[in-house]
């Protein structure tokens, strides 16, 4: 264990981890773009520049280990003066069309801003312009709004293992870009689009569906494959228009493309809405009432004329453990037959 | 899984057998990448070049359904070179005898090479690498299971962990990765024809009595029929009707005509799902369901974690809850199941199976408990056999190499392995209503190898027709170096081109049931 002083604070941290980690783990705010605790550190926004006791100049609190002794101050007003000018420059890049972007309220950008009182901009000039053009069906990219702090192209790296992106070209010309600048076409995961701080990197199919602050967020379970990740059902008006998931379970919030970009089938025209019940061949729409009635009856006819085991329940590993569960107490209890299985075959 | 999710990134060897991870378990795939990354090794048993072979440093590619003589030269290679682990068998084990060592030795990488087609000095070096380690996870799924003789593999899986220790410790264990979200609870929960809730045996007078009492009924004492056994069940008229819940087994069990004619023959079929499926259109009555987002409940995920599922958004027309429409027809069956809420149903799932005892929807509110957890006080089990297991020993079975049922001839020279690929699931029914992955995943195809494609002309992106001694399919060739010479594999998830209009319903593991997806013959021929 490491004893250091953060702002006058003393504090107990493990050794080895950065000043950033160890601020984090004591509710000390030092702003940045480009880290996440789940990447390598990075280095790259500069935004947590903090001077340590006894180092000439400032240093990213994000790449410096803590030592034995250190002391350190997260904030003052040179250290404000160069997080402010940070800020400004990216601002003076970025198209600043907050009031459209789907991002806003959940934007690092947008709350840094705020936060250093931004409004004019020495260094307006200049911007890049792209257009916007991706054929994928999945994930938007406006490399306008891009600040280049390469989480994307890092997730895709180190989590994913697939380095479907990179930065090309250098200077004000460098943007992130699929190989030959072509459009994306990788696993889809969206591990990107969870990691962006900005507007660069959106979910298409969510765009235009409503704003987080418009959403109500609700922690489940995915319905695919058995990993069983958690996600975040973000519903707006009855409907789910994004899915996430929180970085603190079980999946360290890292989805595949079906888990995060396979949930518009909940809301498909194609759900059934109503009882069928077949008649010459079609099926005719019925009521609870007559589709369970005729069930009943037809099951119980079988039931006494050919015995329990005539018939057989068929019960979905789609479904909860509560309803697995009243499924096969069904089929052994109400029918008295153990002729039920599910899935797991398949 | 006998170790949790969390412990993958701390394996010093990590041996995926039969698992195509990064496209069927995606984020555990990533935990994998994750122990790569801090320095640990990996060996890939695969007859496909699945995405993980690139972060493999060992990649075993034989031929499907040699898996048994695979694991038993890598036995070979240890029992040889003395790298077993002597305290842990004597200790824990049993059945590791002269009999057992008998039939191992007739496995030379030599001999196994012959059947694999893995080079000899592959199955060594794969065979130190995994023995050489005291944190060695083996991962496996249906390349394993869906075999004929899939159980056998599973018992060589555990011989081999048996056999070098690898089992009841942190990050050390067999690790079988459940393919579907609650296929593990639905298993637990007794959607099985043997087994009530919990395991517990149908046919042991003393659990049947336990039942009894705790349902307030009379039950079966003779064992049910399995899902494979239920539709050969209907095509005689033995089964009159069945009740489907959730589930599309004209697309996803073997031998479509066979399914279709077997449900057919019923006098009475009901299906209860969210969509118009396959299966559904075959119903006498069908019953509109709810999907994940609309109801309460919890789901057991691989590594044993019940987790809670809640409630987002309300269900469309006049679609009913599963459980509600479960309690209505019980009630007019006879059989009153009356529960006010979904936990009052969970809290007699704590009564019926110990395991699951000390569970509440509160103490699950935060990330969930693994099973087993039997108190209210105990913090869940995030590892299986530490220092024991149930049965007392963990017991050596002898398993020796069989030849797959289905082999290929003169007419049908190839081996067709089914699965399934990173962007559909299963059935389609709910992926293939997403439009942005039916975009990039539109239609089926079958991977042939260069090789085979060149002799028998066929061509990337044209129609091909492949044919078994059930059925044919048109479907578009994809030319991938993925498969080797010999094998072809058809993504199951296509109703269009439906991989299992080609599969048996017949060659069956006689144990467990379970079809022989992984290995049939075929003929695939220019369209």
């Amino acid at each position: 264990m490491a004893n250091l002083t953060i702002n006058g604070k003393r504090i107990i941290v493990p050794d080895g981890i950065t000043i950033l980690d160890a601020a984090r783990r004591n509710d000390i705010y030092i702003p940045t773009l480009c880290d996440d605790p789940r990447l390598e550190p990075h280095g790259g926004c500069r935004l947590c520049l903090i001077q340590v006791k006894g180092m000439p100049r400032p240093v990213t609190a994000c790449t410096t280990p803590v030592t034995e002794g250190m002391e350190i101050e997260t904030t003052n007003e040179q250290i404000e003066r160069q997080r402010r000018t940070i800020v400004e420059l990216l601002l003076s890049d970025h198209p600043n069309d907050c009031m459209i972007c789907d991002k806003a309220g959940d934007c690092t950008l947008q709350e840094l801003a705020y936060f250093y009182d931004i409004r004019s901009n020495r260094f307006a000039g200049e911007r890049r312009q792209y257009t916007k053009k991706d054929l994928n069906p999945f994930i938007e990219r406006d490399m306008e709004k891009c600040i280049l702090c390469g989480k994307c192209v890092r997730v895709c790296d180190e989590i994913q293992g697939l380095g479907a992106i990179d930065v090309a070209g250098r200077g004000f010309t460098a943007k992130v870009s699929p190989a030959f600048e072509k459009d994306l076409n990788c696993e889809f995961c969206g591990q990107c689009v969870s990691i962006c701080p900005t507007g660069a990197l959106m979910g298409k199919q969510s765009v235009g569906k409503g704003r987080q602050k418009d959403v109500k967020e609700v922690e489940t379970v995915c319905t695919y494959c058995g990993c069983g990740c958690n996600v975040t059902l973000h519903v707006s008006r009855n409907e789910v228009v994004r899915v996430t998931s929180r970085p603190d379970t079980i999946n360290e919030g890292w989805l595949c493309v079906k888990g995060r970009f396979g949930y518009s089938f909940i809301n498909s025209p194609d759900r059934l809405t109503t009882p069928l019940i077949k008649k010459d061949g079609k099926f005719v729409p019925a009521s609870w009432d007559e589709a369970l009635d005729l069930i009943a009856e037809k099951l119980s006819a079988i039931k006494e004329k050919h015995g329990p085991d005539a018939i057989g329940g068929l019960s979905s590993a789609r479904c909860t453990n509560e309803e697995n569960y009243l499924f096969q107490k069904f089929i052994r209890a109400g029918i008295g037959t153990n002729n039920v299985d599910h899935c797991a075959r398949y | 899984m006998t170790n949790s999710m969390a412990e993958i990134e701390n394996n010093d060897v990590l041996f995926i057998i039969g698992s195509n991870t990064k496209e069927n378990h995606p984020i555990v795939a990533l935990k994998m990448i994750k122990a790569k990354r801090k320095g640990a090794k990996i060996i890939i048993a695969d007859p496909r070049r699945v995405p993980m072979v690139r972060f493999a440093d060992i990649w075993l590619q034989h031929k499907p359904g040699t898996d048994v003589a695979l694991l038993n030269g890598m036995m070979h290679v240890i029992v040889k070179e003395g790298l077993i682990k002597k305290d842990f068998i004597s200790s824990m084990t049993e059945g590791f005898d002269d009999e057992f060592r008998k039939n191992i030795d007739e496995y030379t990488p030599d001999a196994v090479s012959k059947i694999t087609g893995v080079p000899a000095e592959l199955i060594v070096k794969a065979a130190r690498l995994y023995a050489g380690s005291d944190k060695a996870g083996i991962y496996y799924t249906m390349g394993i299971t869906q075999h004929a003789h899939g159980t056998e593999n599973v018992f060589s899986v555990a011989n081999l962990a048996l056999l070098t220790g690898n089992l009841g410790k942190e990050s050390a264990g067999v690790n079988p990765l459940r393919g579907q979200n609650n296929v593990q609870g639905a298993t637990d929960m007794g959607c099985i024809s043997n087994s009530y809730p919990g395991y517990q045996r149908v046919t042991i007078p003393a659990i049947r009595e336990k039942f009894e009492a705790l349902w307030k009924v009379k039950l079966s004492e003779k064992e049910g029929l399995t899902a494979t056994e239920m539709l050969p069940a209907a095509e005689k008229g033995v089964i009159k009707a069945l009740y489907i819940m959730g589930e599309n087994p004209v697309i996803s069990d073997p031998d479509v005509a066979h399914t279709t004619k077997a449900l057919k023959a019923l006098d009475f079929l009901v299906v209860q799902d969210i969509f118009m499926t396959e299966t559904a259109e075959l119903a006498d009555v069908v019953l509109p369901a709810s999907s994940f987002a609309e109801k309460v409940g919890t789901f057991t995920n691989t590594e044993r974690r019940v987790q809670r599922v809640r409630r987002a958004v309300n269900s469309p027309g006049s679609a009913m809850k599963d459980s509600l429409i479960i309690m209505e027809l019980s009630k007019r069956m006879g059989y009153e199941m009356s529960y006010h809420h979904t936990v009052e149903i969970f809290r007699e799932i704590g009564q019926a199976w110990p395991a699951m005892a000390g569970m509440s929807y509160a103490r699950l509110e935060d990330g969930g408990l693994q099973w087993p957890c039997p108190t209210h006080d105990h913090p869940g089990t995030q590892f299986l056999f530490k220092g024991g297991f149930p049965r007392g020993k963990g017991r050596f079975s002898l398993v020796k190499y069989k030849q797959s049922v289905e082999l290929t001839d003169k007419d049908y020279p190839f081996i067709l392995t089914t699965g399934r690929q990173l962007f559909q699931y299963h059935t389609g029914s709910m992926t293939r209503r997403v439009k942005p992955i039916n975009a990039v995943s539109p239609e089926a195809y079958v991977e042939i190898n260069p090789e085979d494609a060149k002799r028998l002309a066929i061509v990337d992106g044209k129609q091909v027709k492949v044919s078994s001694r059930r059925g044919s399919i048109m479907v578009k060739a994809r030319v991938s170096k993925w498969p080797n010479a010999g094998v072809i594999f058809i993504p199951f998830h296509f109703k269009e081109a439906a991989a299992n209009v080609l599969t048996s319903s017949t060659s069956l593991d006689p144990l467990s049931k379970i079809p022989s997806f992984k290995v049939s013959a075929v003929r695939i021929e220019k369209a």
